[in-house]
This record gives structure tokens, C-alpha cells and sequence, in this order.
């Protein structure tokens, strides 16, 4: 009975709110159909026929219906039809809500009770015209001056106002709270007050995001390199060099679905490799860990392993000393502001440019904290070979440092302390192991050379009464370390080859000053705000729509909150990003994972090809250029042409360098043109707690602020099209659209019980109240390890089977103690990570004498200032014209590499001369800034840019485009680690002659 | 009557951009009648960040001084503009998009470099201070509110009000000798157009260099005592504010447990690092 109403009523409501909806109107008009819903038993059924742009329906069973939803009772398909149309009735909602399951909707799909039927050309038509009757009429934006809309949206540098006139973005300001937005935060500390203004801040990248939006570089149809024929000549030995051909959505979805068909009969499992950037334009349901992995799960494809280009001396190196895998080694985000204000006394930055790098996606939240610190008279000391945003801004004793020797100097920092006293004795004893090993090493007991910092001085360049002098003020004042951008453990100088060395001394240094003890701990005030941290809203690492339950925390929380089908990989090749080239080119490769749960982990290695497995016949590219973040790139192109790799399909929103080599373009718009939602700074579970850098916690729902720019579509919408040209579209979609899917995010977090669906569509965002109660802020971090207690600050990791004895007594190590030799790498056979940490010199540095003699400049290559890794770069924005990120000469944009003016000297080289920078892996084409911030020897270039422009055969001609990573070696660390060392680095520049681009 | 005014730190200035973008934004693509025509894309830099560095490796410091419009009460522009430049009441100087066409002229009046000219539209433009985002009620223009250290503030107070803030906090023009009387203010400027005496004091005995911190510095330009400062734990020291012109000064260093030094050197008027001071122990 009420089944057969509600059907008659969506007749109805289909007829009626056509009448008033263009969009609807359009839609219902485009195919000829029949739709039949019913009771599988056919006991109840209604038909609706869509004809010549009518539509009619009865009750009963049609004949021939081309779509059939069916249900096995007619009571189930009441609930299911009242929840999936709740959506229409915000007022009824709060009333409905107890009676919705939304877990009885997906058991009813997953056991077959509830059935979506007929051709997916079809299906997926049906249930976006039952999507648009739903959600038509849902309002976003608010009406502003100007005839003005305001919108809202989120980056990867903030969230954002945007302001759209006539379709089109007139402005993108930080968003401006208002004064029923919840208020900040105030610390106490030395007697006064500190409250964060009332405001959120924005990265640059972020704030140009119109002129991103509107570049001229993107893509804005679907495109067919011009000499690739799927049914003839493919000609991959062209690529990058072709051009391309418009082609329509249809041909380009066709073409890509039956690759994918094809490669998978014709070869077998695994011939699909999808490779993504590590970022993505902002939004949980359009993130490459959501619309992506649902995507690819659905279709089996050879999985890229992500090694972890920012941690990578943490992970491989200092987790072994103290655990905090999850957290790939770095140290725990907590109460570390209020600890640091109250009681520290100086902050050392230790390959550390906060201002520069933002902490993690934080923007400019933690610049006021630092002003604070200034104005308390906290001390600051800079250790870095060039002089950087932080150090040059904020002040303090800057200590310039031979690039990867960093180890050297903390080593004899060490010395000093423990010749004279300056650590923490206590502490050592009672909460560590195997000191009296690292004393026997430093002290020289062990190899006869006692590690002074006179003997440093010949490695670091740092002269001995200044390491005595920064020995003696860290080992006696209470001391902040500030390693890289979020002051937990990132930073340059762990990305080299001797990264896991300086990462294993830097906390092995706190552990000898007692870290976790009042003012002693790792932080630059960035991480670590009294934030409310039990509102659940998910991050995007809680894996979106994925339903990924093995590579994304889906299953930890999001899972059980937001119902969804689960999505599975049933392929188990893998390939590290890092050696994508020499599995496609050489056929092999082997790589170690960056498996988070367990110490051990790490040291499980694999190989390429996987037993039984296809090699990589197809590539999935989906978003980002990965010219500018892979060690010695011409390796790429030379992979991107190699005859097996059989297919490429690039989705992406701009041409960047790595677009250019693909088979078939799919062009995807930006989060200003489709719907999402999200949280500022939330990684979820690939940083948990990631947004306590912020002074408050800002949740957005991604406004569509315009109508996706010429024929590009958002990424589920691709993904969408082509399940349905795979029969997959009801499995990928669920039948719901990217706006739904928001709505589902918003009620299974707390949000829901906060602000209204209506209300938050409309106004875009939410601030979380601080926490403003002393007794509900986390406690300052291993101040419960400090202190001998249980573990009580909120992080739920390491999982319960890492502790040794009881859960939560301990750290992750085997003993339960910082350990100074760790049991894990004395099991472990890497002669490159002994277990005692021992100075080795670099393996591409100063002291590598033939190389160094060829190549006399070290290369180092921070990630970037004014874009977001490669994202903002190179587009045509107006990021170009700032002149620290590329210089204008002769109208075009080249890539700035900083040098000393004595290196520039010696060369001939004036400031933004064009120079050729150069050793045996490639060259690159940067315009010179000459400036006595960099120490002389030294090259300061950031990484990441989007453009690759080789002037001859990609591969082997010099780039313009930028990507310094040309220069920088593929080697791992260690063989036995899958990681990174771009900062070891020998090079030599010499002036380049333009002629040589232009002939 | 209260009128708009920019004041800039340039010591609290870390050259994020976003004030240059911020005008990038509002400008590029956009249309505001009476107020302004769009800008170029590229080559227009209506807030134009200009940058000096002073010293050498490893006594180097950088300043940043974002520079535009500045919306002088003494306009060069308004006077040249024969009625295509205004002078608002609100202190807001606005080149009128439609007026100022062809007048190429209006870009060489301007003694600061801050009017550019737009060819394609055949167009003299300038930095509006955003006055049509604050003639809809906005309560400072969009480079104040994106800027992340505090560096830039805007004020609407009148002459006196602000004439009492330059005092107190030690405002300085960009260039006075251009006698325009703009409204755009700087604090810390020495940061870009003084000079510094930078060095660093240490000891040796027994062979063991060691940094002497708390040693008194003085800077001696003939008998005045133009500068000093007390050494650090790295037993650095940095006389700052000096004038831009070539002299011999003297050093003098002191400390309780040291024999004094002094030190003459020729100051060429740029920022210069001394030597490495070395301090004999008193006996």
C-alpha cells in the first residue's frame, strides 16, 4: 500500500517539478525509455515511460522495461525510496531520521534484495533524472553585494570565499569569518593571553586559484594524440613529441573503456597502472583516494606504492629508535603550542622553513605563534645552507651547513653534551636503551675518532666554537627542535643520502635532552593547537566514496559512520613510484612498502612482476605532473615510450609536462566547478589530527561556484561514464551524485548534529568550536613517556599488538623505551642502516672526490614556496610573475636556481642570466638569482615543476620547463629501502646561450 | 574627515605574495565602472614587492618592501591629470579608466614608478586601495586582510589621528625628497635603505676557539659613538640603522674578562661583515 503511493508519487513529483526545472526538463527529454519499479514478486509495480520529452506512468508491469529496480518486498522498497528521497525534505528530516537506515539500503544492494537492472546506458540516465528531481532545488551560495554570489571552496592552501558574477569568479579572498562563527582559542603562558585573530589564512597557490581556474593552459576537451590509432598504428615512440586532435567525449570514453577491456583479455591481471600525484585538488569525494581507488578497484589494476617522499629518513631511519609509524616516524601533534609558549626557551630549526612551506596544507595559521614567541623573547637558531623564509623573518643565529652533513654536526653536539654534562641523565637512564653504544661511537671508543666538532668542521663547514656554542645553549635551555615545515619531522635534509642518518640524530638528540619533559620537545608552534578533537568529520585519507578498506582508514571510521559498498584491488602487483620507468622499461623492479602498521613492515620486500602477473600494458595517469617530483626524470619519458607500454590515458586538468605524453586526454575541471566537501588541512589517517596546526577547525562544503569550463567534467563524472561503458555504473555511483555523496559525508559526521543540511549548503562552512576547557586539551606530547605513565594523548595508534606489555604502557619499540639501538634494525640485514647510527659521508656530496671534481655545486631542492608541489606551477597564472618563483626573460618563464654570487663569479654569471644547469643525468635551463642567502657550493632550486619542456627529444635534451629533478639521482637511501635522496646532488652550471633553444 | 592610509612593516614583511596576488585577483579579468579597467594578466604589477639584500654570505639580510600607489595628498598625477586623475575625500586618488585614455603622460608623473600603462587598452593604471570593494562597506582592502605577519594595516582616521600614529610609531615615507605627501607609510624601513656593521667576537686558548658572548660593541664614526651592541651566545654582534656613506669608522670591543680591542676599517657604505674578532684573555 504505501509502496504503491510513494511510486505514484514520484510520477507525479517527476511531472510536476519538471515543470519547474529546465535542467530536469532537458534530461527527462534526451532518451526514450521505460522504467519499471516493482516487487520482484511483480505484486506491486509502477511503470514510467519516457517519450517524445513526456513522461506517463502506471501502475503495473511493463513489457519490455528498459531499466528495472526491483525489490524483494514492497516494504523494503518503501524505506529504501523514503530514505534515498529524505533528501527533498529538510524541514522533515529530523522526524524521518530515526526511521532511515541507511545500512539497510546498502545490505539490501549488497544481498541482492534491492536490484538496479537493464542496460547502464540506461540505468545511470533513470537515476540521474531521479538525482536531479531530488537535489534541483538545493541552494548554495549566498547573495552578496554587486549582484554577487559567495561562494565557497577549499584548497590545498586553505579554504576560500569565492565570489561568481554571471557565471564567472569574480574573486577568491580568504573566507572572512563572521560573528556567529565560533571564536579562537586562548593560550595562557608568562603571564599573558594569546588568542589567534578571528580569521582563517591562505597560501598564495590558494589565493591565486582564479587565475588557476581560468589558465590558459587547461584542457578543455577530450583530445586524441593525432598519430595514436587504437585500431592501427599506436606509434609510442611519438609520444611527447605528437600533437593532438579534439576528439568527442563519446570517442574518448569508448576508446579508453575498450583499452581497458582489451589489455585485461588480452594480457591478463595487473596490465593497468594507475599512477596519481600525492595531492589532489581539494575535496573528499573527488580525491585520488576516493572517485580514484573506487574506480580502479572496480577494474583490477597494479597499484603505484607511494614511497614517503617527505618522511623518508623519519620512516626508514628515526621510527626504529621510538615507533610513531603510523605517523611514518615522526612525533606526536599534540598540546606542543601551549608547552612551548609556557616553557621553552629556544627553537631550533633544523632544515625547517614553516613560512615557506606552511606546514602541512596550514597556510599561515601558526605565523602569529611564532610572532608570540619572538615577542616572549624565546631564542631562535636556523641550521640550513641557505637562509630561508623563517630565518631570514623571524630572526635568530643562522648556522649555514655543507648540504648532508647534518649528522656529522649532531653527532658532535652529542659530544659536547656528553663531555660536558649538558644532558638529561635521568632520563636516559630510566627511559631509554643502549646509550652507553652510541657514547662508545661519539666519544670514539669504538673507531678511534673521537666525534668533536673539530672533527665535524672538515665535513659540515661549521666552525667548531659555533657547534660548542649551540651544544651548550640546547643543553641548557629548554629546547624546541624544529625539523621541516610542521616542526615534527620533515624537512630537506632527510631527503638525501644521508637522510635516515640525521633523522635517527635528530631524535636521538631529543632523547638525550629528555623529550616530552616541559619545554622540551619537537615542534615550531606550528602543530599541536588546543583544537576540539573528538567532532568527527572525515579526512580525505578516511578514503571518501572509495569503500578502499586496505589503502585508505575507510574502514577505521568512515566505514561505519557513511555506509557504502567496499571496493577491492584483486590485483596484488605493485610498483614503488619510484621505479614506475624500470618496471616499464627493463620489465623489473623490486621495491619495499610503506606499510605504516609495524616496525617491520618496512623491510617486506616485493617485486615486479608480481607472481602470474601481466606487465604494465596500460597507464591510468589521473591528475599532476610527475616530471617535477621524479629523481633523474628522463627516465619517464624515456619509459613513456617505450612499444609495451601499450596505452596511455592522461585525466588531468591543466597540460602539464606530463600530459603531453598521453594517448588519450580526458579533461577534468576543477573543485571550483563540481561539488565536494571537506575539511581544512584533514589528511585523516595519513596524518590524524592533522588540522591541530590550525586556529580553527573550518569544514566546507565545496560549493560548484561555476559550470565546469568547456566540455571538462569532474573526476567521478569521468569514472561514472566509464563504468557505465564497463556495466559497472550502479556499483561505482550507488545512484548517487557527487552533491549526494556530500550529503552522505555531512550526516554520517558530527556536523549533522550541529548546523542543517540546508544551512550549510546554502552558507558552505562550519567552524568548530576550539576547545576551551583546560581539562578537555590533549596533553603535551610523550609527556606521558616523560613522566612514566600510560600513553594518554588521543591518538590511536600504534595498534594494540605493537606494544610489548600492556596496552598503552610504552612506546612501539620492541622494549618499550627510546631505544639508541634498535631492535628492529639489529634483526634487520641493512649494512646501510647499522644499528648504531654511525656518520657515513654522503654517496653524492663533497666528499665523493672524482664526481665532486666534475661536478663541484650541491644541488638542493626543497619543496616549493608559491605552488602547491607542482599544483599552481607553470599554468600561465599569475604565480609566474612572482620573481622568487619564476623569472620572466624574453617573454618566457624559466625556473629560478639561487646561487652564491662567488659561484656566479667564477662562471661569469650575472643575476637572471639564463644558465644551463648540468651533470651526467641531464640538463635543465633555470635563470640565475644571485644571493649571499645560499652558503657558496651550494644551488638552491625548489622542486616541483609542472612544466617539462626538453627544446630536442624528450629524454635527452635540455629542459626549460624546469624540472630540476632532471639532475638528482634515483638511488635509494639505502638498496634495502624504497626512498628518495634528492638533496645529494653534484652539478656545474655554466651560462646558456639561448640560440640553443631557438635554432 | 577621515582618510584611508596604508602603513607597511617592512621588518614583519616575509614576501608571501599574497598582497601582489590579492591585487592580481581583484584586477585581472574584472571590470569596475569608475573605478577601474581591468589589468593585463602579466607585466602589471599594480602591488609591486620590491626586495634588497644587504651583506654577504654569512651576514646577509633580506627586506621586503611592497610598493604601489600612494595615493599622495601632493599627487604629481592628479596635477598632470588635467581632470583624469581624482583626489577622493577619503584620501583615494583614482585615475579614471574612461578620462585617462592615450594619457601615457600619467605613467612619467608619477615619481614612484607606481602607475603602469596598459597598451592594449591604451590606459595609465594604478592600485586603487580597493576603493570600490570599501565603497560597498569592505574594512580594508583585500592585500590588508590576506596578509598572513600583520605587515600591512590600513587605517580611516583623520590627518591628525594619523599624523600622531607616524609618530608614535615611527612612520617613515618611501621617498621623502619627492615631497608628495602620500598615504602609504613604512615602519622599519632602515631594514631597506640603511647599511649594518655585522661581526663576530671570539677567543682562543689552548688552542680551543670558543665564541665570547656579552662583549660590548661600540661604532665609532670619528669621536661619535654612532652604534653598539652586545655580543650574542654565538658572539655575534650587528650595528644597524647606519647612513649609506662612505667613511673610515672604529670598533671598539669590550669585555670584563678580555683585553679590549679596537678595530679601524673603511665603511664603502655598503652592509659589510668584519673578520673573525679575536679577544685576548685579560691577565
Amino acid at each position: 500500500m504505501v509502496f504503491s503511493v510513494l511510486l505514484r508519487i514520484l510520477s507525479i513529483a517527476l511531472n510536476v517539478h519538471a515543470a519547474r526545472s529546465p535542467v530536469l526538463r532537458e534530461l527527462m527529454a534526451k532518451k526514450d525509455f521505460v522504467a519499471q519499479i516493482r516487487v520482484k514478486d511483480g505484486s506491486v509495480g509502477r511503470w514510467y515511460r519516457f517519450a517524445a520529452g513526456k513522461m506517463t506512468s502506471a501502475a503495473g508491469i511493463a513489457a519490455a522495461p528498459d531499466v528495472v529496480i526491483q525489490f524483494k518486498s514492497a516494504s523494503l522498497g518503501s524505506r529504501v525510496l523514503i530514505h534515498l528521497g529524505s533528501g527533498m525534505f529538510h524541514f522533515a528530516y529530523p522526524l524521518l531520521k530515526p526511521f532511515l537506515e541507511p545500512m539497510e539500503v546498502v545490505s539490501a544492494a549488497k544481498n541482492f534484495a534491492f536490484e538496479v537492472k537493464g542496460d547502464d546506458e540506461f540505468t545511470l540516465h533513470f537515476t540521474d533524472i531521479l538525482n536531479t528531481l531530488l537535489t534541483h532545488y538545493w541552494k548554495q551560495g549566498l547573495q552578496v553585494a554587486g549582484g554577487e554570489t559567495r561562494y565557497v571552496n577549499q584548497t590545498n592552501g586553505g579554504p576560500v570565499f569565492v565570489y561568481v558574477k554571471d557565471g564567472r569568479i569574480v574573486r577568491v579572498t580568504p573566507v572572512e569569518f563572521g560573528a556567529e562563527d565560533s571564536g579562537p582559542w586562548s593560550i595562557e603562558a608568562r603571564g599573558r593571553v594569546f588568542t589567534p585573530p578571528h580569521r582563517a589564512t591562505l597560501s598564495p597557490h590558494g589565493l591565486a586559484s582564479k587565475s588557476l581556474v581560468y589558465s590558459s593552459k587547461r584542457l578543455l576537451y577530450p583530445m586524441r594524440r593525432i598519430d595514436f590509432d587504437p585500431n592501427g598504428e599506436r606509434n609510442p615512440q611519438n609520444r611527447g613529441k605528437s600533437g593532438y586532435v579534439r576528439i568527442s567525449w563519446d570517442e574518448a570514453l569508448d576508446i579508453t573503456a575498450n583499452e581497458i577491456k582489451r589489455v585485461r583479455r588480452a594480457h591478463g591481471h595487473g596490465a593497468i597502472l594507475n599512477s596519481h600525484s600525492s595531492h589532489h585538488t581539494w575535496g573528499n569525494i573527488g580525491y585520488y583516494l576516493s572517485s580514484n581507488i573506487r574506480f580502479m578497484n572496480a577494474i583490477g589494476y597494479t597499484k603505484m606504492v607511494l614511497n614517503p617522499d617527505s618522511w623518508e629518513g623519519w620512516f626508514w631511519g628515526a621510527s626504529h629508535h621510538y615507533g610513531y609509524t603510523m605517523r611514518m616516524g615522526t612525533a606526536e601533534p599534540y598540546g606542543q603550542v601551549e608547552d612551548c609558549l609556557k616553557e621553552a626557551e629556544l627553537i631550533v630549526y633544523w632544515a625547517s622553513d614553516p613560512e615557506t612551506t606552511c606546514g602541512s596544507y596550514a597556510a599561515f595559521e601558526a605565523t602569529v605563534r611564532r610572532q608570540w614567541a619572538r615577542e616572549l623573547g624565546i631564542q631562535m637558531i636556523h641550521i640550513d645552507p641557505y637562509k630561508n623564509t623563517t630565518a631570514s623573518w623571524i630572526g635568530g643565529k643562522w648556522i649555514p651547513i655543507v648540504p648532508g652533513t647534518g649528522p656529522a654536526l649532531a653527532h658532535a653536539i652529542a659530544y659536547v653534551w656528553i663531555k660536558e654534562g649538558l644532558y638529561d641523565k635521568e632520563y636516559v637512564l630510566t627511559r631509554t636503551t643502549g646509550f652507553e653504544k652510541y657514547v662508545a661511537y661519539v666519544l670514539g671508543e669504538e673507531d678511534g675518532i673521537e666525534k668533536s666538532p673539530e672533527w665535524q668542521a672538515a665535513e659540515t663547514g661549521v666552525q667548531p666554537q659555533v657547534v660548542r656554542a649551540l651544544a651548550r645553549q640546547w643543553g641548557t635551555k629548554r629546547t624546541y627542535l624544529s625539523c621541516g615545515g610542521k616542526g615534527l619531522g620533515f624537512g630537506g635534509a632527510n631527503r638525501g643520502a644521508t637522510g635516515i642518518q640525521w633523522a635517527r640524530s635528530m631524535v636521538c638528540l631529543m632523547a638525550m635532552q629528555g623529550l616530552g619533559k616541559p619545554g622540551v620537545n619537537f615542534g615550531n608552534l606550528t602543530a599541536g593547537a588546543p583544537l576540539d578533537m573528538q567532532f568527527y568529520f572525515p579526512g580525505y585519507a578516511d578514503g571518501g566514496i572509495s569503500g578502499d578498506i586496505e589503502g585508505t582508514a575507510d574502514a577505521v571510521q568512515n566505514y561505519q559512520r557513511m555506509p557504502h559498498l567496499i571496493s577491492m584491488n584483486t590485483a596484488s602487483q605493485r610498483i614503488s613510484r619510484l621505479r614506475i620507468p624500470e618496471a616499464i622499461l627493463d620489465g623489473e623492479a623490486e621495491g619495499y612498502p610503506t606499510d605504516s602498521k609495524s616496525l617491520e613492515g618496512q623491510f617486506q620486500r616485493f617485486a615486479y612482476p608480481a607472481a602470474g602477473h601481466s606487465p604494465i600494458r596500460m597507464l591510468y595517469k589521473y591528475g599532476g605532473s610527475h616530471f617535477g617530483t621524479t629523481m633523474e626524470s628522463n627516465r619517464l619519458a624515456k619509459a613513456y615510450r617505450s612499444e609495451g607500454l601499450e596505452f596511455v590515458v592522461n585525466q588531468s586538468i591543466w597540460n602539464e609536462g606530463e600530459t603531453q605524453f598521453a594517448d588519450v586526454i580526458l579533461p577534468a575541471c576543477t573543485n571550483f566547478e563540481r561539488t565536494d566537501i571537506s575539511e581544512w588541512a584533514s589528511s585523516g589517517g595519513y596524518g590524524h589530527h592533522n588540522y591541530n596546526q590550525l586556529n580553527h577547525r573550518v569544514i566546507t562544503l565545496q560549493h560548484k561556484c561555476i559550470e565546469p569550463l568547456g566540455e571538462s567534467k569532474s573526476d567521478f563524472r569521468i569514472f561514472l561514464e566509464l563504468a557505465q561503458r564497463l556495466g559497472l555504473s550502479a556499483y561505482f555511483g550507488e545512484a548517487k551524485t557527487e552533491l549526494q555523496w556530500c550529503r552522505e559525508q555531512f550526516l554520517s559526521s558530527d556536523l549533522s548534529k550541529v548546523i542543517s543540511w540546508k544551512e550549510f549548503l546554502r552558507k558552505g562552512y562550519y567552524v568548530v568550536p576550539a576547545e576551551h576547557k583546560q581539562e578537555n586539551r590533549a596533553p603535551a606530547s610523550m609527556r606521558w613517556f616523560a613522566e612514566g605513565r600510560k600513553k594518554d594523548v588521543p591518538e590511536p595508534s600504534p595498534l594494540p599488538g605493537e606494544y610489548g606489555e600492556k596496552y598503552l604502557e610504552g612506546l612501539q619499540t620492541q622494549s618499550g623505551k627510546f631505544e639508541f639501538e634498535p631492535s628492529s634494525l639489529k634483526r634487520f640485514d641493512d649494512p646501510e642502516r647499522p644499528p648504531i647510527n654511525r656518520y657515513v659521508p654522503s654517496w653524492e656530496g663533497r666528499q665523493t672526490k672524482e664526481l665532486f671534481a666534475k661536478y663541484p655545486l650541491q644541488l638542493i631542492t626543497p619543496h616549493p614556496r608559491f605552488s602547491f608541489h607542482t599544483m599552481g606551477d607553470g599554468k600561465d597564472s599569475v604565480l609566474n610573475d612572482i620573481v622568487d618563483h619564476r623569472i620572466e626573460v624574453d617573454g618566457y618563464y624559466y625556473w629560478v636556481a639561487r646561487l652564491n654570487p662567488i659561484d656566479a663569479a667564477s662562471r661569469e654569471i650575472q643575476d637572471r642570466d639564463l644558465i644551463k644547469l648540468y651533470n651526467d643525468r641531464g640538463s635543465v635551463i633555470c635563470a640565475a638569482a644571485l644571493t649571499g642567502r645560499v652558503m657558496p657550493g651550494v644551488v638552491h632550486s625548489y622542486e616541483s615543476s609542472a612544466e617539462y619542456r626538453p627544446i630536442g627529444d624528450p629524454g635527452t635534451s635540455p629542459d626549460i620547463g624546469g624540472c630540476v629533478n632532471i639532475l638528482t639521482p634515483k638511488r635509494h637511501i639505502s638498496a634495502k629501502t624504497s626512498s628518495s635522496s634528492p638533496n645529494s646532488c653534484l652539478i656545474e652550471i655554466e651560462k646558456w646561450d639561448r640560440k640553443e633553444w631557438v635554432k | 574627515m577621515k582618510k584611508w592610509n596604508l602603513v607597511i612593516d617592512v621588518a614583519e614583511c616575509h614576501n608571501c605574495n599574497n598582497c601582489f596576488i590579492s591585487a592580481k585577483d581583484e584586477y585581472v579579468g574584472n571590470e569596475f565602472p569608475g573605478y577601474s579597467a581591468p589589468q593585463p594578466l602579466h607585466g602589471h604589477k599594480w602591488i609591486d614587492i620590491k626586495s634588497r639584500e644587504r651583506g654577504s654570505f654569512p651576514f646577509v639580510d633580506v627586506a621586503y618592501v611592497p610598493t604601489m600607489c600612494n595615493h599622495c595628498d601632493d599627487a604629481p598625477c592628479v596635477k598632470a591629470g588635467r581632470g583624469a586623475v581624482t583626489k577622493r575625500e577619503d584620501g583615494i586618488v583614482i585615475i579614471d579608466p574612461v578620462k585617462a585614455r592615450g594619457r601615457s603622460d600619467l605613467v612619467d608623473a608619477c615619481p614612484y614608478g607606481a602607475i603602469w600603462w596598459n597598451a592594449e587598452l591604451d590606459l595609465p593604471q594604478a592600485w586603487t586601495f580597493d576603493a570600490h570593494l570599501l565603497d560597498r562597506g569592505a574594512d580594508a582592502p583585500r592585500c590588508v586582510k590576506a596578509c598572513p605577519t600583520g605587515a600591512m594595516r590600513s587605517f580611516k582616521v583623520s590627518d591628525d589621528e594619523m599624523r600622531r600614529i607616524t609618530q608614535d610609531e615611527g612612520l617613515e615615507e618611501l621617498a621623502p625628497e619627492f615631497k608628495t605627501r602620500p598615504r602609504v607609510l613604512y615602519k622599519n624601513l632602515h631594514r631597506y635603505n640603511k647599511e649594518f656593521v655585522a661581526g663576530t667576537v671570539v677567543a682562543i686558548s689552548n688552542d680551543v676557539a670558543d665564541c665570547v658572548s656579552d662583549a660590548t660593541v661600540e661604532l665609532f664614526d670619528g669621536t661619535a659613538c654612532i652604534g653598539s651592541a652586545v655580543t650574542d651566545a654565538f658572539g655575534e654582534f650587528k650595528i644597524d640603522r647606519l647612513e649609506p656613506r662612505p667613511r673610515a669608522l672604529r670598533l671598539h670591543v669590550s669585555h670584563a674578562s678580555f683585553v679590549p680591542r679596537d678595530l679601524e676599517f673603511m665603511f664603502d657604505s655598503h652592509s659589510i661583515a668584519l673578520a673573525e674578532i679575536a679577544l685576548q684573555r685579560a691577565t
